[in-house]
């Protein structure tokens, strides 16, 4: 095999996964379409091609409402206003500030998930990285404004070690199982974060509802000076992050640790590592990484620290975590798929009254067929991996 | 049913797993297979029972040709294998695990017809001298007893042909007495059985046939009378080979290890170990035998920081370790070949160099503090891969896709690789064919001439008898006896073995 054919073969099985998901997608699209349903008796042919127009269209608009209308990006090349290119570029960078929690929150699912450990807490330490990024920000907000930055960022990768380090510190001791400490915790958090919400220090008095003062005194700078556009460089340091976190699983002796531990307990063991250790600290790196997410979150993208700065990132992070094999660089590309699936069903929820649910029809449906490699191979017929290239690719060197 | 493989070929990535190998056996007949370790035999047989499809070759079941796409369809064509590990539900009964997959079925629901079931277990058990209780769970069940299980799953599919892969390994000398007589039961029945192993007494003890492998091709086919251990030894690895290592007298120097009235407690709490004194010197070899389960295991993790002391003390050199954690033994000088390689002392998901490094990671020059050096973890273990012959594609393949001998020759030479003051070996050859166990035998001569003190743990009494400048007999958690490698015959080891004395 030439070494770009060998570069691409792993991406194969997602690519067409993806591809299957849309085509199962279309035909439950059809099936819904009672419209042209109703037609079958007097007009098959019609109906049939009546329905396949409507589901051309849905995907048109979910393609457009992810990447943008290429028509638009035309008349911003003849036009030059930034009016003009805010509207050609919204959907494409409201992809990527969707995706952009999901990276990080995938990314902390697959340290652990690397470790054999089951973080299942990514939300309850997201929405604390959260909390924790927006009481920094406004307690250091007469400081200069990168210091409150810095400071709020700390403040959530704190807030999600803490909140990450619990639960593996429990196990490690105790054994007491991650899965059950991490779903309490979840819940705890939520907790932690109403009664936080009803201080005067964080409380907006002008409004009823469990919601902060308006954090806009210091913003994660934006990528693209446009009004309008909300992409900030929290994506940028999510793609940073993920090469630190493949660099630091791939090249350095704790990394080393991690993925013995994961890969063999006993052997790990056996070879005189702390297993203990390995489990808190990848609870902790998952914990701080979730929790960066969150700061992300609320100082670029929302503004405002509410129960809805989060939602469900957590655990769309474990599919994420499984769809990208665990390793850093898949993680990141199964986070844009999802940002693009969640922004482009709006545009399509727009421009087709289809509903939103359909998208997370599909979004399961991609997540069957990753989990079913084999069945991927039976209907494009695929040879089977040799058995030392799969196991590689579960593994990946680098990612 | 006669049975046939012609010409089959199977290639694995860097590997020729089968070079057109040809075997064949009749109905009735015993067919023991040998070769060293990596030569194919697991590949062919998982060939024969529809696990891998061969590249090229035919299977014959009475002169028909046959294909089997799945594993069902070998057991449809009456094919049944006990594989090298067990493949049995732990929390299940005979009953169930037996039946699991070929449940009898019963009314209108189809539920499991459990009584029919365990008749037929309970004939085929008397009919074949297969001893088990129908009702016991499988993880109460030693291992001995388990494989007999897997052996009731085989014939209770109605298996004409039943291949057992290396299925005295795990075996002790009375149970492997036992496993033979099963196979003449079982042949004198008309079963045509196919038995891999590496211990050639017992190929020449059971089989009618015996055809060995070598690197993926046949290196000969001859009968049992007509042929010597040296000459199957020869032909299965290309030389002759020492079956008996030879060894000058130790000369031993200070003390080592002392253990004195050592007491451990195993993981349900009772007490294995009970008050163990034993003293191994530098430049001496002691070999422990002893049935497996008599409190070895124990003693071995004891020493190596794995489990908690309950009193009395051990001493590394002078220093107190006991309680010590595995890395800190392991810092010291303390070399250690674990019982179960694939699940202590190997990570079968990641790579020939990255197990070779795995005790020794943190030290240069495979790290610098924070970042692994990748350049010198690859030399290193190409290094280690040339100085102990494993054949591996390269330093970057997974380690669980290399043969077990191979397997064992990473940890060896891992072990080996930094300066050892104390070796502690458990079952440092189970499953290796007579080349590699021959290599590691040498091996850890070597470093006994080089000064380490040695302590062996077997059950294999030709290997205890092998390697021991003095040999210690372990029984119900005591040593019942120290002989010097004078007094130490098969007979006065065996005798205490069973707890005469
Ligand atoms: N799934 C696999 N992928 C790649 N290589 C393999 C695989 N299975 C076996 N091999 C290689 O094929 C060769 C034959 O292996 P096999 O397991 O058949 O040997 P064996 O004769 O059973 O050895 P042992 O006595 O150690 O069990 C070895 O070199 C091994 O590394
Ligand atoms: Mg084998």
């Amino acid at each position: 095999m030439s070494g770009l054919r060998r570069r691409l073969r792993p991406l194969l099985v997602p690519v067409l996964a993806v591809l299957s998901a849309f085509v199962v997608g279309s035909l439950f699209l059809m099936l819904s379409d009672l419209k042209h349903l109703a037609m079958i008796p007097t007009d098959p042919i019609g109906a049939l091609t009546g329905a396949m127009g409507d589901v051309i269209n849905a995907y048109r608009a979910l393609l457009l409402g992810a990447f943008g209308d290429p028509a638009k990006f035309a008349l911003a090349f003849e036009q030059g206003t930034p009016k003009a290119w805010t509207t050609a570029l919204r959907p494409i960078s409201e992809t990527l500030v969707a995706a952009t929690p999901l990276m990080f929150t995938g990314l902390a699912i697959a340290v652990s998930f690397r470790t054999s450990v089951f973080n299942i807490g990514g939300d309850g330490q997201f929405v604390l990285g959260a909390l924790g990024a927006s009481i920094v920000a406004l307690a250091l907000r007469d400081l200069p404004a990168p210091i409150t930055l810095v400071g709020a960022l700390a403040g959530g990768v704190l807030f999600g070690a803490l909140w990450g380090f619990v639960p593996g510190f429990l196990k490690a001791r105790t054994g007491a199982h991650e899965v059950i400490t991490t779903i309490m915790l979840n819940y705890v958090a939520l907790q932690i974060v109403q009664l936080a919400l009803r201080t005067d220090f964080l409380r907006q008095s002008t409004n009823s509802q469990p919601i902060s003062k308006v954090l806009d005194f210091v913003r994660v700078p934006l990528l693209i000076p446009l009004p309008g556009l909300r992409l900030h460089w929290g994506f940028i340091a999510a793609l940073v992050v993920a090469a630190l976190i493949s660099w630091f699983l791939f090249k350095t002796t704790k990394g080393f640790e991690l993925r013995s531990a994961g890969q063999n307990l006993t052997a790990a063991r056996y070879a005189g590592m702390s297993a203990g250790g390995s489990i808190i600290l990848a609870m902790v790196v998952s914990g701080a990484l979730a929790g960066l997410g969150g700061a992300f979150q609320v100082m670029g993208s929302v503004t405002q620290m509410s129960n809805d700065v989060n939602s469900g990132y957590g655990w769309t992070a474990i599919a994420l975590a499984l769809l990208g094999g665990t390793r850093p660089g898949g993680v990141v590309a199964a986070a844009l798929l999802f940002g693009a699936l969640n922004n482009g069903g709006h545009g399509m929820q727009v421009a087709t009254s289809i509903p939103l649910d359909l998208l997370v029809f599909i979004q399961a449906l991609v997540i069957m067929f990753v989990a079913a490699p084999d069945l991927v191979r039976k209907i494009y017929r695929l040879r089977p991996p040799k058995p030392e290239v799969a196991a590689t690719a579960t593994e990946g060197a680098s990612a | 049913m006669r049975l046939e493989l012609r010409e089959i070929t199977k290639q694995f990535p860097g590997v020729l797993a089968n070079d057109r190998i040809s075997i064949s056996a009749d109905r009735g007949k015993v067919l023991g297979l040998l070769g060293e370790n990596g030569a194919g035999k697991t590949t062919l047989m998982n060939i024969l029972s529809g696990l891998y499809r061969p590249d090229s070759g035919e299977i014959l079941i009475d002169g028909q040709a046959r294909t089997f796409t799945d594993p069902a369809d070998a057991i449809k064509a009456g094919i049944g294998m006990v594989h090298q590990h067990f493949m049995l539900v732990p929390v299940f009964d005979v009953v169930a695990s037996v039946a699991l997959g070929a449940e009898p079925v019963k009314g209108f629901l189809g539920t499991f017809d459990r009584a029919s079931a365990r008749k037929r277990v309970v004939e085929l058990s008397t009919q074949y001298g297969l001893d088990v209780d129908p009702g016991a769970r499988i993880e109460d069940l030693p291992v001995g007893v388990r494989q007999r299980v897997e052996i009731l799953k085989a014939l209770y599919r109605k298996s004409d042909i039943l291949v057992l892969d290396e299925p005295s390994a795990v075996l002790t000398p009375g149970e492997t007495e036992e496993l033979f007589e099963i196979i003449r039961g079982l042949a004198a029945g008309g079963t045509t059985v196919i038995f891999i192993t590496h211990k050639l007494n017992e190929v020449l003890e059971v089989a009618d046939t015996i055809t060995v492998l070598r690197r993926g091709r046949v290196a000969g086919t001859v009968l049992p009378r007509e042929t010597t251990r040296a000459e199957l030894a020869n032909l299965m690895v290309g030389r002759d080979v020492e079956l008996t290592v030879s060894r000058a007298p130790a000369k031993p120097r200070e003390v080592v290890l002392d253990l004195v009235d050592l007491a451990v407690r195993d993981d349900r709490g009772g007490l294995a170990v009970r008050g163990i004194n034993l003293q191994v010197h530098a430049g001496e070899i002691v070999a422990v035998a002893g049935v497996q389960g008599n409190g070895q295991t124990e003693l071995v993790e004891a020493i190596t920081g794995l489990r908690r002391v309950d009193s009395g003390s051990l001493t590394v050199g002078g220093e107190v370790v006991q309680n010590a954690t595995p890395r800190h033994v392991s810092d010291m000088g303390v070399a250690h070949i674990p019982e179960d390689r694939s699940r202590d002392g190997l990570i079968a998901n990641m790579t020939v160099a990255e197990n070779y490094i795995l005790d020794s990671y943190h030290r240069s020059p495979y790290s610098s503090g924070v970042r692994l050096n990748r350049k010198a973890i690859a030399e290193e273990a190409s290094k280690g891969v040339r100085e102990f012959d494993i054949r591996t594609p390269s330093v970057e393949t997974h380690v669980g896709a290399l043969s077990g001998g191979n397997q064992q020759k990473v940890i060896v030479a891992r072990e080996f690789s930094r300066p050892v003051k104390l070796v502690v070996a458990a079952q440092p050859t189970r499953g290796l064919d007579v080349g590699s166990i021959e290599y590691i035998h040498r091996r850890i001569i070597e470093q006994r001439d080089a000064g380490a003190a040695i302590l062996i743990v077997s059950t294999e009494l030709d290997e205890v008898l092998a390697l021991g400048d003095r040999v210690a007999v372990m029984y119900a958690g005591q040593i019942v006896g120290v002989l010097s490698s004078e007094q130490a015959t098969k007979e006065a080891v065996g005798m205490l073995m069973g707890g005469v004395h």
